[in-house]
């Protein structure tokens, strides 16, 4: 079997931030009660991360783990690429029996990163119907909204960096919008 | 421009981010119902200028379905509550009697 890829196998672009497909990412769709503490034990046993608040993300201090909050009952669990089959039998078999839904669906999604500053906020409120001023939106907090035409998500691992999720059937659509948005002389600087 | 709270995730959201679906708290009429009910059940819909209630679903959000009481004239939201009740609740009643004395809507006032 060839070698997984990643939608866009990387591909960058310097605007007024730096906009770039992540590559792999790992993740698990887990559906279920999100209160219920066989659940919370096995989402923090397959990341070593803290169950998330709501609409809010927690991530391991390496970066590579986290637990997005999706739903009242959906979670995003993100682990590395390689070990997310994995990963999932171990969330399988601990919450066997009970009634919970548990999926990769790594393949399904694009990551993108934009970095370079405060700024990156400026490219997501051209395209997101979201407020994104510093005093509404910052790091922890995770975002399920539109992006343009698609449905998308979107968290700050820190004050001058962006992650965007979307499909990966429109990684291409995405990325071209946000290169647009990103683009030299184009900020608007309302935010920042 | 029309801000919706989804009461299922808490996020406050620009219209564009929800699906409408339509009035609420219809009572579905289905096999066994006469003619007339089963007409006004599928036409029969409240088009009011003012107190409307409405299902809305958080569509490229939580993905949840709540209900919403607005203002179709302001598209001030009055409140928004879950869609697991069959009428408004009284604390949204109440709201909206101490802004629109006097409002009614279908048999509900
Ligand atoms: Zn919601």
């Amino acid at each position: 079997m060839p070698d997984a890829r990643s939608a866009l196998d990387g591909a960058s672009e310097a605007g007024f931030v730096k906009v770039e497909e992540m590559g792999l990412q790992g993740m698990i769709t887990l559906r279920g009660d999100l209160a219920a503490e066989e659940l919370q034990a096995a989402a923090t046993a397959a990341t070593g991360v803290d169950m998330p608040d709501r609409t809010g993300i927690r991530t391991a201090r390496d970066g590579g783990n986290a637990l997005a909050w999706m739903a009242p009952d959906e979670l995003l669990v993100m682990v590395p690429y390689a070990e997310a089959e994995e990963r999932l039998a171990q969330i399988q078999a601990a919450l066997e029996g009970r009634h919970v839904l548990a999926v990769n669906v790594s393949d399904a999604r694009a990551l993108f990163r934009l970095s370079g500053g405060p700024q990156v906020r400026e490219v997501v409120a051209k395209l997101c119907p979201v407020d994104m001023a510093p005093a509404a939106f910052g790091p922890g907090m995770f975002r399920r909204t539109r992006l343009a035409q698609v449905p998308a998500a979107f968290h700050m691992p820190d004050a001058d960096s962006m992650v965007i999720v979307c499909f990966r059937s429109v990684a291409h659509y995405v990325y071209k919008l946000l290169c647009d948005a990103a683009a030299t002389d184009s900020e608007v600087r309302y935010h920042v | 421009m029309l801000m919706l709270t989804c009461p299922n995730c808490g996020v406050t959201g620009e219209e564009s981010e929800f699906a409408p679906g339509g009035e609420a708290h219809l009572k579905r009429h289905g096999p066994g119902s006469s003619d007339e009910e089963f007409h006004a059940y599928l036409f029969a819909k409240e088009n009011p200028r003012g107190v409307h209630f409405e299902r809305w679903r958080h569509a490229n959000g939580c993905g949840k379905w709540f209900h919403a009481a607005r203002c179709t004239a302001t598209l001030e939201v009055f409140g928004t509550y879950s869609a697991q009740t069959t009428e408004p609740p009284k604390d949204i009643k109440d709201k909206i009697s101490a802004k629109r004395p006097g409002w009614s809507w279908r048999e509900v006032e």
